[in-house]
């Protein structure tokens, strides 16, 4: 009877977990149905967000989400590398421990203070040395240079950017430890064996052997990047315009929620950042799903192999 | 030399020395974070801030009725988030294992463990704000609760994997029922471990803000109403940081030492009782 009981407890509770995440897509859905039915398939192409006129398109916060997720892969993916290259390969043994830890301890930070760091200490940084340097270097050239233009304000696309960049890089880190941790000694000893350096037996055979891993890793690294809220909120700049300008204060989807939601005027404005929140959601789900799946196939041929 | 010998030579030696660049890189950013956060921090810390609720704008105060607000929720979170957790996880371990269900709730759950969390901010808003008619604490612990469910359920299993069959089978022989077998041998071989996960859940969740933008909204005053909008460390910091008064910038320094001390405290005991659950199996 005890038995029957404990089953069904434990039972429930784990599909408690479906139920959270059918609750998740209904009721964003629910909630941004009105903005959806209003404004139909253009809601996701259209830069207009004007609460007064009640018109609302979410291309701004898409495109700043995606910029500044872009510019933190551009970071995080080579230094994650270098990193994990460092705690697998390269560091001696005492080292690795303390080093991995110090890392790992950049993912404890709380978001918000990563945030208020960036506004108050990196921003002024920015706009007094980085901004006007890569102003001086490449605002003038052909293509490129457009990213660049405009006041250096030290918050905007980029910082944004590059402080999410570097808060996905223990994220990224630890999965491609893990990965490159599982190459089968047999292998890079023979590498290694036949006269290979590290960097070739890394580059050669650790790599080709870990590459669904290390990129579900990545994914897994822009899935958390897509969502960070807090720290882009600081240093993003909050503004309803689109540009090309790295340097120009943007949005993206997250940060407008957390500026926006609890002072929405009317239904049709709440309703909108409720879908907002859908959209999200909904790329979030599709790329973390894509590094799981990648991270399953590595771990089954693992389980096959031994 | 030879120039292909030579050129493997170098190719190898700039990037390994590249992998110490990166490594120094990423470290450098997290003694700037902590190093900004300790000395801005400790010249605001002071001991009336455990005493005093927080001010109107321009003038003195302190933090007391945010810190206990976010003690409250935070409790209130993990009593309602550990158990549930604790359970899943029990089901995916000892009972689910290998099937179509077990999986597809396993997938889930690494999903959710990495979802936004401003997302079940808005969740919880429309489940229970809404339904509610007013902004409550008591939805503030439940989208903490949520957040935190994924981290108990995956270590939960984890620990519980590392759990020697031979175990079961010998209390399983004795003719205890399974679920004796689970809670007083299973759970006791893998308490440090599944502790550990409910530690790193705690330390997740005392830093969030997003989810409580939404849900517990944010009191300028001493509350202890579970149903009203209640004073949180993480809203009152970004509240106070975004404001152009120095006295609100000074507190909320204090307030993210507050955070930062209590989420590295959690972590790094967390990690040590992980590496002893680890080495004991």
């Amino acid at each position: 009877m005890m038995d029957r009981i404990f089953q069904v407890l434990t039972t429930g509770s784990a599909w408690l977990v479906l139920v959270v995440l059918v609750g998740i897509i209904v009721s964003l859905f629910i909630g941004g149905w009105q903005a959806l039915t209003a404004f139909g398939p253009k809601f996701l192409v259209t830069d207009e967000w004007n609460p007064v006129t009640e018109r609302f398109g979410a291309l701004v916060p898409i495109y700043g989400t995606l910029v500044s997720s872009l510019i933190a892969l551009l970071i995080a993916v080579p230094i994650s590398f270098g990193i994990a290259l460092f705690l697998t390969e390269v560091a001696p043994y005492w080292l690795r421990r303390p080093i991995g830890t110090a890392i790992e301890l950049l993912a404890a930070i709380p978001s918000i203070i990563y945030g208020m760091w960036g506004l108050f200490v990196f921003a002024p940084v920015m706009s007094q040395h980085v901004q006007p340097w890569l102003q001086d270097h490449f605002g003038g050239t052909a293509y490129f240079g457009i990213l660049f233009q405009g006041a250096p304000l030290g918050i905007g696309m980029l910082p944004a950017g590059i402080i999410l960049g570097i808060m996905i890089i223990p994220f990224i880190t630890a999965i491609m430890r893990d990965v490159f941790a599982t190459t089968p000694k047999f292998l890079k000893e023979s590498a290694y064996a036949v006269g290979g350096t590290h960097w070739e037996v890394v580059w050669n055979v650790v790599l080709p052997y870990t590459r669904v891993g290390a990129v579900g890793g990545i994914f897994l690294g822009l899935g958390r990047a897509l969502g960070e809220t807090m720290a882009v909120t600081f240093v993003i700049g909050n503004t309803h315009r689109l540009s090309l300008s790295l340097f120009e204060p943007g949005n993206s989807i997250a940060s407008t929620l957390a500026n926006e939601f609890t002072e929405a005027v009317g239904d049709m404005h709440t309703s909108s950042l409720i879908a907002l929140g859908l959209v999200l959601f909904l790329i979030t789900f599709i790329v973390l799903s894509l590094a799981k799946f990648m991270l399953l196939s590595l771990e089954s041929r693992e389980s096959v192999k031994t | 030399m030879d120039w292909r010998y030579f050129r493997r030579r170098t190719v190898n030696i700039v990037s390994l020395s590249g992998s110490v660049l990166a490594t120094a890189f990423g470290l450098f950013w997290l003694f700037w974070i902590l190093w900004t956060t300790f000395s801005y921090g400790f010249s605001a810390f002071d001991l009336s801030m455990f005493q005093q609720n927080t001010p109107a704008p321009g003038s003195a105060g302190g933090l007391a009725n945010a810190i206990v607000g976010s003690l409250i929720m935070v409790g209130l979170a993990t009593a309602i988030g550990t158990p549930i957790g604790i359970l899943a996880g029990t089901y995916l371990a000892e009972y689910g294992g290998r099937t179509f269900v077990a999986s597809v709730i396993r997938f889930i759950n690494d999903i959710l463990l990495s979802a936004p969390s401003i997302i079940i901010g808005l969740f919880v808003y429309e489940m229970v704000v809404v339904s509610l008619g007013h902004f409550s604490a008591l939805a503030g612990a439940l989208a903490l609760a949520i957040i935190m469910l994924p981290v108990v359920i995956r270590t939960t299993e984890e620990m519980l994997r590392l759990v020697p069959n031979t175990l079961r089978e010998a209390a399983l022989a004795l003719g205890a029922p399974r679920w004796k077998m689970i809670s007083l041998v299973a759970y006791r071989a893998a308490l440090s471990g599944i502790l550990t996960g409910v530690l790193l859940a705690i330390a997740r969740i005392a830093g969030e803000t997003a989810p409580l933008l939404f849900t517990a909204l944010n009191n300028q005053f001493w509350s202890t109403n579970l149903m009203q909008p209640m004073a949180n460390l993480p809203v009152v910091i970004f509240q106070f940081a975004m404001s152009p008064y120095k006295e609100w910038h000074a507190l909320a320094w204090a307030g993210a030492l507050l955070i930062t001390l209590s989420v590295l405290a959690l972590s790094i005991v967390a990690r040590t009782l992980s590496r002893k659950a680890r080495m004991e199996h």
